[in-house]
């Protein structure tokens, strides 16, 4: 009897009438958690009842607690009839149960109704009594932390990252019962939306249990999503990354705070000091280099890596290299043996974190995803074929509705991930995430992340003491470069890419085009700004079932990747930058077309050599018209590049050879794309795209692919003045957030009207949904001007035939414009250090070996032009050779099931940045503070101008709605757009009773609607999650308790 | 490629002013698109007018669900649905409850019932207020009035209280619920020229002078009932104009004190009787609920007009009520001198107000 659960039910308040004679209710309340039920008396004839229970206690196991909800239903009495229920409200008591967080919860909440909504309202107090419990083989892990956050949460530090949790668990899905037949949709809601809680509840805690077993005491990046998988089921399942955490004393936080530290903040000034520091290791590096790489011998390690029966295409980061300097050699030997050690224990060395502790992250190899196609199986159809499926998915001996299928399914994916992740050179993942799309009886399983080396000290016992000792296994390379640097062996190579010297440091070889999965780290060095850069595409397919479906599916996947992957790399060069950060790639799949979009962040990596043009060139020359076209092209390229440029302030310094004295290699950039596809690793193919030794990523007029590719580069317009975009936490360069945000949600769903549409104009149609998204957003956000949009995204789905529906969530930051240099660089300071929570010495570190490059070339002379520098793709060969590949897939057809894709960029250069984000403290205005907390919501992870001082547990809920007055309700979009609201009320007001005042690090990770205008009906779903926290103004010392404080947040908030 | 659905929905709920206007001011989503586009909005980030459309109909769906907590304004303020900053709740509601100065007039001293409510739309044609926008003032008028109906204490404060408004704002609507309460008549041809602000001053006069919480302030309906005691009373002021001597008595202490102050001093003189009647033939009246319904019309009539057929200026009424008034204590045999102030003290001021130049 390990807890003691007591609840108690103060008040109700707006209240719906219940009993149209008197326009009055008569309310009572039953509270219930697991099998026990108790009611208050009645509250006659009120809107506004005040029952003021007793202390209703509940003795439950601990394990009980975890799992479920304590559910509050408000009912009207009827003396007559059956008593008329108004509304529930699920609380997650999980927050109660772990020493750190909330103590008590009490608050209003609003009352839901499947099919009214929000009813009125209820306050309520509630409180756990744990007793400790010895058990050794206990079920429960109360007490371990989860946090929705992908970096370790502030005020913490990691003592140790033990690695990857993950969990499922597999139920039937209530909605396809036989009982629902039978009851009302409101009792099949009930029982879906319990049903799902509990399950939340049950997954926590055995990866809570998982994490006490590896020794660990917090879950970080916990992702936890809903497979809806109909008839044969419903999947939750959970994906997280095992710590250690420690809490800051709130003394050192106060250190952290006054050291002055000036490290980043010098690299945002020139001083001329640093070019006389770092000219000599230029020097350094020079001697050694050149030789390019043979492609041969990367793709047969690749090969030797590959052992899935499945096209597998791999996108280097273009271009040739040369070898590596040598003094780091050993190093990184010993290094890496290390590291392999302490990751090779582990069954999946996969991190889902997106940023990172300074000093963990030492290199980064590139994107690595794996795809897979599966049948979902028929519980209540067995005639129908399990076995027919089972035999074709070779997945012998399993049932479908155990998990253990669900289990290999995602085994299989994560260990093609691993193995991409080992060609890469890299012994780890990080950024790491997974996701479905189900379409009838299709499921595309994903998993991408970004290939990494680790630093081991982390992955060890007691690591983070004795973090001097070790420092000399650390990679010398500067934090602001370092990551960029390749992991694979250079003279090895997985794959052909060109390599050049590190603009930053100019001892380490670096890729020219890096795409990763994670944040951009906070000491990387950039030039300029970022911004959002998106792939879109639309595919046809034909309406098939089953097996063939599968095969139809698997064999348009890799196209569809390769795609997304050309037209980001357009666009990254259309707007000069050279890497990608947060790529993130959906592709969703509906009955007759499939959706692929990708988002990530551009960035130009001062640590990476300047991106070449892109070069237009048509297939038959002397055409006169031809040529003017093509020269109208150009010319509009050219013109666009150079306005990005100048928008998003990208002005790398000039290197000059004779000035740096290093051998810069001529610039010669190739695009190679390759792929094998093999089920032992013999067979290869591969695709050398390049059209010989073109120095521009040449596009060909001719292909009409290319016609329409150039025509999506063009399309995207760049957000207008004031506005940035990014779907990473911060955009670089941008420091001085005021405390004003505004996070929204906003749904488009558009209905294709034409039947007979081609590939082309569906992608046009795709496209300009979601540039009007975008575009209505900055219409929206134009109050808030300057600002940014962060964290931007978007969610594809095809709901029905001939639906497309674009889900996107995102925040609004403001920031000052005005705001002086010098605070800047002061606030830099301060705020790095601060928000890292990393130990001093490494910072000092890191900003001995910094240097910005435009100080470290300037006194150069510009003699030495960097050239233009291009790859190429030849879009003709590809055509051929995908046509000969595409009959090598058909043949083998019946055994592919599943398209997995690794993409790989190489990138380098380095130079320091300024990687401070100070925020503004602006006192805010107070206006009159309401009885309502404001309660702020954010998908990052923090809110700009003020400190988390309290995380109280995770928020994870589950919504459903339903309406059979879908007219009256102001059609679909009126439904949704109060269903919306209501979640948010509903995520707020639960933060507000655990005595949070912001949610960090909100997703809404699935938003499922059915619409049937026809019936006058409708349906949606809605799960979302984050942190609550209490945060304070970064000035304050307390937590703002009082109202006028909260006041003051929130008027700002809403001012801008 | 027809948008099925297009939602946005802000943590902190966006809503624009301008927008928000045009929504109380009736327009359809794609009036309120054109009048936005001619105002220049294309301009602002590169919108075009898909980006307008959506961005209005967002607006209006927020508007339309929050109609319902601006009804009773003291629920915004506690209602978790909507986050909004309190400054903006004042602005929705402030704005909300406001009304159009033509359309008031139109209503002001009618009965608020249904009968009226049908009327709408000709009163939108006449005065050019879209009719939704007509039925939500009407609408707020009724529901203010029904609130404050059953409530002791004083009507602006219950107003203010209620309904969260701004002191101008609670007073013009303890103006339209008094003038409601009494029915006066306002709508005759001789009355157009008076504004609602002259009204609702006079409005003001009246609570503030002539009704019962005027003396009393714990009764029910305090604000919005004429003290009928006082009303009694003013019968006794009729001995100012059938006391023969009395009437002379006052007439040639005026016209001493306003002698070679003013050009119309003999328009004065000559019509001095006959004003006095007036004044004291609508006190003694008030009794009546008929009279009390045409207090505003006698005035005109009995007093207004002859003045301004003689060009009496502002500054001359002005001068000749405030020697009428005090002249009247001077009367050795009027012993009627409280009620005669509390009676003039409000004449003068209405009078002042309708008397426009």
């Amino acid at each position: 009897m390990p807890g003691k659960l007591k609840a108690k039910i103060v008040a109700g308040r707006h209240l719906p009438v219940m009993d149209r004679a008197s326009d009055l209710t008569d309310a009572f309340v039953e509270v219930k958690f697991g099998n026990t039920t108790f009611k208050t008396d009645v509250f006659p004839k009120s809107l506004n009842p005040q029952w003021n229970s007793e202390w209703f206690k509940f003795e439950v196991d601990d394990e009980d607690l975890q799992d479920e909800p304590l559910q509050i239903t408000v009912l009207d009495h009827d003396t007559y009839s059956a008593n008329d229920a108004i509304g529930k409200v699920y609380i997650d008591i999980d927050p109660l149960l772990c020493t750190e967080a909330a103590s008590i919860i009490s608050g209003w909440f609003p009352i839901y109704d499947t099919i009214h909504g929000i009813r009125g309202e209820i306050n309520v107090l509630v409180k756990v009594e744990l007793f400790n419990d010895l058990n050794r083989f206990r079920q429960s892990s109360c007490g371990v932390k989860f946090f929705c956050t992908t970096s370790i949460p502030r005020g913490y530090r990691a003592a140790m990252v033990h690695g990857f949790v993950e969990e499922l668990v597999v139920n039937e899905d209530p909605e396809y019962q036989w009982i629902d037949r039978i009851r009302t949709p409101r009792a099949s809601n009930e029982a879906r939306q319990r049903l799902i809680s509990l399950m939340s509840g049950e997954l926590q805690r055995k990866i809570g249990l998982k994490v006490l077993e590896m020794g660990g005491n917090a879950v970080v990046g916990y992702l936890q999503c809903f497979d809806l998988e109909g008839e044969s089921g419903l999947v939750v399942r959970a994906i997280g990354t095992a710590c250690t955490l420690e809490k800051q004393s709130s003394g050192s936080l106060v250190n952290t705070h006054t050291h002055p530290n000036t490290a980043p903040a010098s690299n945002a000034c020139n001083s001329p000091s640093k070019d006389g520091k770092e000219s000599p290791l230029a020097h350094g590096c020079r001697s050694t280099h050149n030789s390019p790489v043979h492609s041969a011998c990367s793709s047969q390690r690749l090969s030797q890596n590959f052992s899935v029966s499945v096209p597998t295409l791999i996108f280097t980061g273009m271009g040739s290299g040369g070898s590596a300097g040598k003094e780091a050699g050993p190093l990184k030997t010993l290094l890496r043996q290390q590291t392999q050690t302490a990751l090779e224990q582990r069954e999946f060395p996969f991190f889902t974190l997106t940023s990172f502790p300074p000093g963990f992250l030492v290199h980064v190899g590139g994107v690595v995803s794996a795809r897979s196609v599966k049948l979902l199986d028929r519980i209540h159809n067995p005639a129908l074929g399990n076995t027919r499926s089972y035999k074709l998915l070779d997945w012998n001996s399993v049932t479908a509705d155990e998990p253990e299928t669900r289990d290999a399914w995602w085994e299989e994916i994560r260990q093609e991930i691993k193995s991409h992740a080992k060609a890469l050179g890299c012994h780890a993942v990080v950024g790491y995430s997974e996701n479905t799309s189900i379409c009838e009886e299709v499921c595309i399983l994903s998993a991408s992340g970004t290939a990494a080396i680790l630093n081991p000290r982390y992955m060890r016992e007691g690591c983070l003491d004795i973090g001097s000792t070790d420092q000399r296994f650390d990679d010398p390379s500067p934090p602001s470069c370092g990551f960029c640097h390749i992991p694979y062996d250079e003279l090895n190579m997985p794959f052909p890419a060109q390599l050049t010297y590190c603009y930053n440091c100019r001892r380490q070889k670096v890729p020219d085009v890096l795409f990763t999965t994670i944040d951009l780290p906070a000491e990387a060095a950039v030039t300029g700004k970022g911004c959002l850069i998106q792939a879109r595409l639309c595919r046809l397919k034909k309406k098939a079932q089953g097996e063939v479906n599968a095969t139809a599916i698997s064999n348009l996947l890799p196209f569809m990747e390769y795609e997304l992957h050309t037209q980001l790399m357009n666009k990254l060069k259309l707007r000069s930058m050279n890497a990608l950060f947060g790529l993130h790639i959906q592709i969703s799949v509906g009955e007759n077309m499939l959706l692929g979009l990708a988002s990530a962040t551009g960035v130009y990596l001062t640590a990476l050599p300047a991106p070449g043009g892109i070069q237009i060139a048509g297939k038959t020359s002397g055409d006169l018209n031809n040529e003017q076209h093509i020269q109208a092209i150009q010319k509009r390229i050219n013109d666009t590049i150079a306005k990005n440029k100048e928008l998003y302030q990208i002005n790398p310094p000039e290197l000059t050879e004779e000035g740096v004295g290093s051998p810069i290699p001529e610039p010669r950039h190739r695009s190679r794309l390759f792929r094998s596809h093999s089920e032992s690793s013999d067979e290869v193919s591969e695709l050398d795209l390049s059209h010989g030794k073109k120095d521009a990523f040449v596009l060909e007029i001719d292909d009409t692919d290319a016609v329409e590719d150039i025509h999506s580069l063009l399309i995207d317009a760049s957000p207008p003045t004031g506005f940035y975009t990014c779907n990473t936490e911060t955009m670089p360069g941008i420091y001085n957030w005021t405390t004003a945000v505004q996070m929204f949600t906003s749904v488009r769903v558009l209905r294709l009207s034409n039947a007979n549409l081609s590939n082309q104009s569906l992608n046009k149609i795709f496209t300009d949904l979601c540039e009007n998204l975008l575009k209505s957003f900055y219409f929206k956000l134009r109050s808030n001007i300057p600002c940014c949009l962060c964290h931007l995204n978007f969610t594809v789905a095809v709901p029905e035939e001939e639906l497309i529906q674009v889900s996107v969530t995102a925040v609004a930051m403001t920031f000052d414009k005005d705001q002086t240099q010098e605070r800047f660089i002061t606030k830099g300071g301060i705020e790095t250090e601060e928000q890292l929570q990393f130990p001093l010495e490494l910072c000092a570190d890191s900003s001995s070996t910094n240097a910005q490059p435009s100080s470290k070339f300037s006194g150069v002379p510009e003699n030495t032009i960097v050239s233009p520098r291009a790859a190429s793709v030849d879009y003709g060969s590809f055509a051929d050779r995908c046509s000969t590949w595409l009959e090598l897939l058909r043949l083998k057809a019946h055994t592919i099931r599943r398209g997995s894709v690794k993409t790989i960029s190489s990138l380098e250069h380095c130079s320091p940045l300024t990687e401070g984000r100070p925020r503004s403290l602006r006192s805010s205005r107070s206006f009159g503070g309401s009885s309502v907390t404001m309660v702020k919501m954010t998908p990052l992870s923090f809110l700009p101008g003020t400190r988390i001082i309290k995380y109280l547990g995770i928020i994870n809920m589950f919504f459903i709605r339903e309406t059979t007055s879908l007219r009256e309700e102001g059609g679909v979009s009126g439904f949704l757009h109060s269903f919306i609201a209501e979640v948010f009320a509903m995520v707020r007001a639960h933060v507000a009773a655990l005595g949070g005042n912001a949610v960090v690090s909100y997703s809404m990770k699935d938003c499922v609607l059915m619409e049937n205008p026809n019936k006058n009906q409708a349906q949606c779903l809605i799960n979302v999650s984050g942190d609550a926290v209490i945060c304070v103004r970064e000035t304050d010392q307390e937590p703002m308790t009082s109202m006028t404080n909260i006041g003051q947040t929130c008027a700002a908030d809403g001012a801008t | 490629m027809a948008v099925e659905l297009d939602v946005f929905v802000g943590n902190t709920t966006i809503m624009d002013e301008e927008v928000y206007q045009l929504w109380l001011d009736g327009y359809t989503v794609n009036d309120a698109v054109k009048v936005r586009m001619a105002g220049g909005m294309l301009d602002e980030c590169e919108a075009n007018q898909d980006v307008l459309l959506s961005d209005t109909m967002d607006q209006y769906r927020t508007f339309q669900m929050c109609e319902r907590l601006l009804q009773s304004p003291a629920k915004l303020a506690n209602q978790l649905l909507f986050q909004i900053p309190p400054h903006r709740q004042t602005m929705l509601i402030e704005r909300y409850y406001a009304f159009d100065d033509v359309f008031v007039r139109e209503v002001l001293g009618k009965k608020l019932s249904k009968g009226t409510k049908k009327d709408l739309d000709d009163i939108g044609a006449k005065t050019g207020v879209t009719l939704k926008s007509c039925r939500r003032q009407f609408d707020n008028f009724k529901r203010v009035f029904k609130v404050v109906e059953e409530l002791k204490g004083p009507l602006v404060e219950n107003i203010r209280q209620h309904f969260l408004l701004s002191d101008k704002l609670a007073r013009d609507y303890a103006a339209i619920v008094f003038f409601a309460n009494n029915r006066f008549e306002t709508g005759k041809k001789k009355l157009q020229y008076l504004t609602f602000q002259d009204f609702a001053f006079c409005a003001g006069q009246l609570i503030n002078n002539w009704t019962v919480g005027a003396v009393d302030n714990t009764v029910e309906d305090m604000d919005v009932d004429l003290d009928k005691e006082f009303l009694q009373e003013l019968k006794e002021l009729k001995i100012l104009i059938t006391d023969k001597d009395l009437l002379d008595q006052h007439k040639s202490l005026v016209c001493t004190a306003l002698r070679g102050k003013t050009k119309a001093f003999a328009e004065m003189e000559a019509n001095f009787k006959n004003l006095s009647r007036g004044l004291v033939n609508i006190a003694t009246k008030l009794t009546n609920t008929k009279d009390v319904r045409d207090f505003f019309i006698d005035l005109v009539e009995k007093f207004i007009e002859p003045c301004r057929s003689d060009r009496w200026t502002s500054a001359d009424i002005k001068l000749y009520l405030t020697h009428y008034t005090n002249s009247a204590h001077i009367l050795d045999s009027f012993k009627h001198q409280a009620v005669w102030d509390r009676y003039m003290g409000v004449i003068k001021s209405c009078i002042y107000k309708m008397y426009h130049d």
